[in-house]
């Protein structure tokens, strides 16, 4: 599937850097889970890490906090796409220090 | 759905195909669809999640409908875990394999490289990330390199599915329009 690191760059370009709403600092931090305050910080860091957890009310305060729905429907797809970029960055480096290790031995 | 645009935001001609899958299918649009149909040209993840599994792998599409319910099912994503689990079911023709490897991959009537596989990606979604040794003890099994690679392609869309359809509030379809989902993704993939 060689196909499927391009795609993978391509959306990451798209969200972080394609047409939106939030500001490009905010979809960068969303992606990077790091550098929000309250109430922000919470959602972002639920996506990324437990989303099972978030609420109906995680949602609300952000909107309270005076957040479009595009603007948190981006920062949550940011939030989603760079916890799952950094784990499989992860796994490929994993997969090419297995793959060297054994050509060395 | 706990965002209104992707219950009715979308543009006019997006609800019109909207409206003509609900009239064609009988079911309600599930609100996967409704996402991958909103501002396609932000998130659009439709062809990176058809290649991870629709593309050319050695991996069966039925293996890959697993991994992806099995990640889902680490990710605590009850849509994703339905969704795929009767996509898997359907392919294989056998329920008891799904429910079983959800259950105890340990003892699930699986063979022993795709078992392998999915405890890698067990542990790369609950520690979000792999050592070396973890990728070794996959090849030990059998399994090649480029089957480890479509493995870690298809744990990277349901890492980004299950995230969106758990936070978004994706609501669980009847089981009719569930297996109904199930085939058209055997039929059409994702695009």
């Amino acid at each position: 599937m060689p196909e499927i690191a391009q795609l993978q760059r391509e959306l990451v370009a798209r969200v972080l850097g394609g047409d939106g709403k939030a500001t490009p600092e905010l979809r960068r931090a969303a992606f990077e889970n790091a550098g929000f305050g309250e109430p922000i910080r919470t959602l972002i860091e639920k996506v990324a890490e437990r989303s099972y957890q978030v609420t109906d009310g995680d949602i609300a305060a952000v909107r309270a906090a005076g957040l479009s729905e595009d603007e948190i429907f981006e920062i949550v797809v940011c939030a989603a796409v760079g916890q799952a970029s950094r784990q499989y960055a992860s796994a490929l480096a994993a997969l090419a220090g297995a793959v060297e290790g054994k050509a060395g031995q | 759905m706990r965002l209104d645009i992707l219950d009715r935001g979308h543009r006019l001609h997006t609800k019109a195909i909207m409206a003509l899958i609900r009239v064609f299918s009988g079911h309600p649009v599930v609100d996967a669809v409704k996402l991958a149909f909103y501002r396609q040209n932000f998130y659009g993840g439709g062809p990176l999640t058809h290649e991870a599994m629709r593309g050319q792998s050695d991996w069966s599409v039925g293996d890959r409908e697993l991994m992806a319910a099995y990640v889902s099912k680490i990710n605590e994503c009850p849509f994703c875990v339905s969704a795929h689990s009767a996509t898997s079911t359907m392919w294989y023709a056998d329920e008891a394999k799904v429910a079983a490897t959800l259950t105890d991959l340990k003892t699930a009537p699986i063979d022993e490289p795709l078992r392998a596989t999915l405890r890698m990606l067990g542990k790369l979604t609950h520690e979000n990330g792999l050592e070396a040794d973890d990728i070794l003890a996959v090849l030990a099994s059998s399994v090649s390199v480029e089957q480890i690679k479509d493995a870690l392609a298809v744990s990277l869309v349901f890492n980004i599915t299950d995230r969106l359809a758990n936070a978004f509030g994706f609501t669980i379809p009847s089981p009719e329009a569930t297996n109904a989902g199930a085939r058209f993704l055997l039929k059409r993939g994702y695009r």
